[in-house]
């Protein structure tokens, strides 16, 4: 069991290192002068020589890659070029709206694809599969930024039942910060005003962040149930008698969560990359919305940071998932 | 029942009706794409065209789907928007699967240090969201339309290689292969002449998700701003476009929003009669 953690570890720290040097690669080297094209062309010589002084751009690139590497395991990535803020101070104030957003959008992920592909395999060929199957394929065929839209139009604009965009209506104060899950402040302070208006501003971007994952865990969960049907020991405890209700969830389910899980992490991961487009959308403060004005304003140092925080978090995620399979199957942790 | 082998392909594919829905969509989206200039009722409105008179007119039976906010026919830029997605999608999918195939065919084979090497390379990849991987690459050039193909290309190749990689890893040693290496075929033919073909229905099947996939991923980066410059038609751009003026002018973001949904529907639904027609599971 620890030398199957220590070896995922050890993979997880490959990835992380890997993609440092490609983001490095990326921002610094390919640009060949990573100073001008952060000023733009109206700066002038000695401005951007000043920067390149103060960037280190005229050391060899070995010498930059481990002083940015050295600065990255500190938590130092510079500053922005954009806020002026020491990019992690950014992140760490952003951070916490985004990962509300993901964690509301990955458990109606989870919850509301897994409840379909058990209904759908439990009524196979029948009206809930052939709804659950429509509304997958609805879900994965629609872009994100359509559906966002398209919610966006019916229920806030026409309809008028749920706020615009932000995370709280102007005329409310953030709840103090604990978490900085507003939803999740607003019930530690017992603001219940504040937590209903955190809840309604939340969601329409959950949901439209939600939707791909879910149909594809609704029609993964749905095929491997199918699949453990046919298996022998659902007929033997068809034999025993054992009621039908007990048979899906027990025998039919188990084995059928495991390649659910093992997806679930890169799914967490689309949902922080389809979160730059939901937040932007929906005027999100979050991290993912701070990427997408650090990448169209060019401001490098800003970029890589939030590119190396997500693989972390990735690397993070799928440790934990590899840990829960692996107590959940011991083949694999045996394997290993 | 005839006996004809591609009549019962054909009818294993057409079993579930939907696949036959994909396809006639596509087919439909290719054919206008491809008479493009000759079907849409104003080709010329796909280039520069200013027509402030008719400025952000809602559906109407001179202009069906509506204008947008400089006077030019949605129906028409949509009609040429498919041009422009399909030809992304053929780019993006043929080169990530060219990359992908390579790169996952000689892992196995090869094995031992260069297995290693390219497939923690592959891993480095997958741990960055597409999204993320193209737009950070589209970050430090000028958009153009080529840059965007490559750059989506990067960020698809390793879905590929990881495909190839598992069908390889798990063919490597049967009978064909060992047989083939036994009268001295070479490394390259044993690779290109008896491993690939193998892949090829899942390939198949996976490019046609994929399509699907990429004309949704590019259509993300042109509604981010970063997919080809104006004029070009292109449904992001439109979606992005019509966003801004929200509600009053809903027909822009609407109807291309569905264009884009109707190509990614036909993809999803034809990959899925693939996928019963060579019975792969998954």
């Amino acid at each position: 069991m620890t030398k199957f953690l220590l070896g995922r570890l050890v993979s997880g720290v490959i990835v992380i290192v890997g993609v440092s040097i490609f983001m490095f690669f990326l921002a610094r080297v390919i640009p060949g002068d990573p100073a001008r094209l952060a000023l733009g062309p109206e700066a002038s010589a000695a401005q951007v020589e000043a920067m390149r002084q103060q960037m280190g751009f005229h050391e060899p690139y070995v010498e930059q890659y481990l002083r940015f590497v050295g600065g990255a395991v500190n938590f130092d990535f510079g500053r922005s070029l954009y806020t002026d803020n020491p990019v992690s101070q950014d992140i760490a104030a952003t951070f916490p709206a985004t990962l509300e957003l993901v964690i509301f959008a990955g458990l109606a992920m989870t919850l509301i694809g897994g409840a379909m592909g058990i209904a759908s395999a439990h009524f196979k060929d029948r009206w809930p599969d052939n709804s659950a199957r429509i509304l997958s394929l609805l879900a994965v065929a629609m872009p994100n930024f359509v559906w966002a839209l398209f919610l966006m139009l019916i229920l806030s604009f026409w309809l008028g039942v749920l706020p615009l965009t932000g995370r709280l209506s102007e005329s409310l104060a953030a709840p103090p910060a604990f978490t900085g899950l507003y939803t999740v402040d607003a019930l530690i302070a017992g603001e219940w005003q504040v937590f209903l208006d955190a809840l309604a501003h939340i969601v329409l971007p959950a949901v439209a962040l939600s939707l791909p994952g879910l149909a594809q865990i609704s029609r993964l969960t749905r095929t491997n149930m199918v699949d453990s049907y046919d298996r022998p020991f659902v007929e033997f405890a068809r034999a025993y008698g054992f009621p039908e209700r007990s048979i899906a969830l027990k025998w039919a389910l188990r084995p059928a969560i495991i390649p659910t899980l093992m997806i679930l992490g890169m799914q967490i991961v689309a949902l922080l990359g389809n979160a730059f487009i939901v937040e932007t959308i929906f005027h999100w403060p979050g991290m993912a919305k701070y990427g997408v004005n650090a990448i169209v304003r060019k401001d490098l140092n800003a970029m890589v940071a939030v590119v190396m925080f997500i693989s972390v978090f990735f690397v993070l995620i799928n440790m934990l998932i590899d840990t829960l399979v692996s107590f959940i199957d011991p083949k694999i942790r045996l394997k290993a | 029942m005839q006996p004809n082998p591609k009549w019962r392909a054909w009818r294993r594919f057409a079993r579930n009706r939907l696949s036959v829905l994909g396809m006639v969509l596509i087919l439909l989206v290719i054919f206008s794409a491809v008479f493009a200039p000759f079907i849409a009722p104003y080709p010329e409105h796909a280039g520069v065209v200013v027509n402030f008179a008719d400025a952000n007119k809602p559906p109407s039976a001179q202009y069906w789907l509506g204008t947008d906010s400089v006077g030019r026919d949605v129906l028409s830029r949509i009609i040429f928007g498919f041009r422009n997605s399909l030809i992304l999608g053929l780019a993006v999918v043929s080169l990530a699967i060219s990359v992908g195939t390579i790169v996952g065919i000689t892992a196995v084979y090869l094995g031992g240090k260069v297995e290693i090497v390219l497939m923690r390379i592959t891993d480095v990849f997958l741990a960055i969201p597409s999204l993320v991987l193209a737009m950070a690459i589209l970050g430090i050039a000028r958009p153009s339309q080529m840059l965007a193909m490559i750059a989506m290309a990067v960020a698809w190749w390793p879905w590929h290689a990881r495909l190839v990689y598992g069908i390889v890893r798990s063919l490597k040693h049967e009978g064909f292969v060992t047989a083939a290496e036994v009268v001295g075929a070479s490394r390259i033919r044993v690779m290109f002449g008896e491993l690939l073909p193998n892949c090829a229905p899942n390939l198949l099947t996976k490019a046609s998700l994929d399509m699907g996939f990429v004309i949704l991923l590019g259509a993300s980066l042109s509604f981010l701003g970063m997919g080809a410059p104006p004029p070009t038609p292109d449904l992001g751009t439109m979606v992005s476009e019509g966003s801004q003026y929200l509600p009053d002018i809903w027909w822009l973001s609407v109807t291309a929003g569905l264009a884009i949904f109707i190509v990614v529907l036909g993809f999803n639904l034809v990959a899925d009669g693939l996928r019963d027609l060579f019975d792969i599971v998954g």
